[in-house]
């Protein structure tokens, strides 16, 4: 019997109805080809890029573009559109580390905050309070430039204002969980507070969480790119969108290429991200806030 | 002998807009081993966090409950989780009592997990089998094997408070807090859930705390009654008693206003 049985335990393979809802929503499809398509470029950029992005050949200025050249070059030669797909793959990368920091920072503390609550809560909720009051744009300004302009401090600056947001949403699920029938039958039946966070209320905060971080991966793109158009992230002559867009600035008036294409790269990444997101809310229905 | 279950004067109260409202107000009752003692409220008048109380799941301002000498209240940590095998539940939603992303079987299974060394005398077999524990569960609830694999969406209501029960009774507590078990069921199905709840308490001799609105459902499940108004108790008597002359009035009304 029991041979059979677990054979039929394991077979919750079921169709989601998620997944059918996210098939048939037009602009989510949209955003995540487009975001695809950018992922497969980062990916593979190195082999397909036709020039080198850092070599700079001043016989080749602020060319328009050619077989050599797709998008043209910039003030000092480089290959804008090596530049871009190169670029693409710092910003990308820079995303996912910071999403995946702010996450894993987040999540516990707005867990922890929101079951235990206490004085650990306080603190956290008087910090939340305190980072709330101003634009997070301002205070990733003021962090980074605080803490020098380079990449690791860029990144660092992006979690230390992001992280707020995961711990406050996460909290507030906490908060309304912690008093349902099943978190109480989960106390009674002898489960520990770690087995109870772990077991029970992280895997709702997979929903909102992921909803989350879909709809901030624009936001947090705008800021790197920002910090970067600032001179605060990436230096030169790192190929960062941003900084291009710095780099451009001079020439806009004779060469608006060297603006345009990055600024269209920066366009098309926070659309893709943000189509996705809404889709991702609808399809997983999560409230917006 | 002694009882199972001694509450001592438990004093509850909450601020409702710069008011106090006791929810508990000098609560003293015992429940003896083996014996169902039903709670009769209407909604509001404490009877919830009572059982609450008693699972340890809410602190009382003041007061005591002793589980076989033991303090309950006292606990903290380690030693209440291990003392709450005894102590187990049935919530009136099963719908909000079970995890909605674990299979009925990981959900039965949660209490015996937590507790290795429990082998209620009620099971066979090896304690580390744990599909065929939950199957034994399962069918002394009345449920059909192939519901171990599922999830609770895929019950009805009635299919899910068994899936609870199940749980309930897997740790061969000494008291079993049924909080409105049957309140948010069908009527037809409420029956069912009543006659198993009776059943297995003669099976496993185990006491029960049975917590409802609906008078005539705790009369059929208990041996005594208490009656709480506005967190008091103003009513004790023995079930077979209820429609005896010397009643509360706040008794007569109730059972004048179930009839």
């Amino acid at each position: 019997m029991n041979g059979k049985l677990t054979a039929e335990l394991s077979l919750p393979l079921r169709r989601s109805h998620a997944g059918r809802q996210m098939l048939h929503n037009r602009a989510m499809m949209l955003g995540m080809s487009l975001l695809g398509i950018i992922v497969l470029l980062a990916l593979f950029g190195p082999i397909i890029v036709p020039n080198d992005p850092l070599t700079v050949q001043m016989g080749d200025r602020l060319l328009s573009p050619s077989w050599q050249y797709p998008l043209g070059t910039d003030h000092l030669g480089r290959c804008i559109f090596t530049r871009l797909v190169i670029g693409a793959q710092l910003t990308l990368g820079i995303s996912a580390i910071v999403i995946v920091t702010v996450i894993v920072l987040g999540v516990p503390l707005g867990l922890i905050s929101g079951y235990i609550g206490g004085r650990f809560d306080s603190i956290i909720m008087r910090l939340v309070d305190g980072m709330g009051a101003l634009p997070e744009f301002i205070f990733a300004i003021a962090f980074a430039g605080f803490l020098g302009p380079s990449l690791p401090n860029l990144i660092f600056a992006i979690v230390l204002v992001k992280w707020i947001g995961y711990a406050r949403v996460v909290r507030s699920v906490a908060l309304s969980e912690r008093e349902k029938e099943y978190v109480l039958a989960a106390k009674v039946a002898g489960c520990s507070t770690w087995t109870i966070l772990r077991r029970h209320l992280l895997p709702q905060m997979i929903s909102p969480v992921v909803v989350l971080a879909a709809l901030d991966i624009g936001k947090i793109i705008m800021i790197i790119s920002m910090l970067s158009y600032l001179g605060l992230g990436a230096q030169p002559p790192t190929p960062e969108w941003g900084a291009m867009l710095n780099d451009g600035r001079p020439y806009f008036q004779s060469a608006p290429q060297l603006m345009i294409y990055p600024g269209l790269a920066i366009m098309a990444i926070v659309i893709a991200c943000n189509l996705l997101g809404e889709g991702l809310r609808e399809a997983l229905d999560v409230r917006s806030r | 002998m002694q009882p199972l279950l001694r509450v001592e004067r438990l004093y509850k109260t909450f601020r409702k807009s710069k008011e106090q409202v006791y929810a508990l107000k000098e609560i003293s009752l015992q429940i003896a081993r083996g014996e169902c003692l039903g709670v009769v409220g209407e909604s509001g008048s404490g009877k919830s966090t009572l059982g609450k109380v008693i699972l340890a799941l809410e602190r009382p301002d003041s007061g005591e409950v002793w589980l076989d000498d033991v303090p309950l209240l006292q606990l903290k940590g380690a030693a209440l989780r291990e003392q709450r095998q005894h102590v187990q539940v049935v919530f009136q939603d099963p719908n909000a009592s079970l995890n909605s992303k674990m299979p009925i079987w990981r959900s039965i299974m949660e209490p015996l997990d937590n507790f290795p060394d429990v082998m209620p005398p009620f099971l066979s077999g090896k304690r580390t089998d744990r599909i065929g524990l939950a199957a034994q569960l399962l069918e002394l609830v009345g449920l059909p094997l192939d519901h171990l694999a599922r999830y609770p969406h895929e019950l009805s209501g009635g299919q899910r408070q068994r899936v609870a029960i199940a749980r309930g009774i897997s740790l061969n507590p000494k008291l079993l807090v049924c909080d409105e078990p049957t309140s948010s069921l069908d009527v037809s199905v409420q029956a069912q859930i009543l006659q198993l709840l009776k059943s297995l308490k003669q099976t496993l001799g185990m006491s029960y705390l049975f917590i409802s609105h609906d008078i005539a459902s705790v009369q059929y499940m208990s041996d005594r009654m208490i009656v709480m108004k506005d967190g008091e108790m103003i009513d004790e008597f023995a079930s077979s008693e209820l429609t005896h002359q010397d009643r509360h009035i706040y008794t007569k009304l109730l059972v004048e206003a179930a009839s």
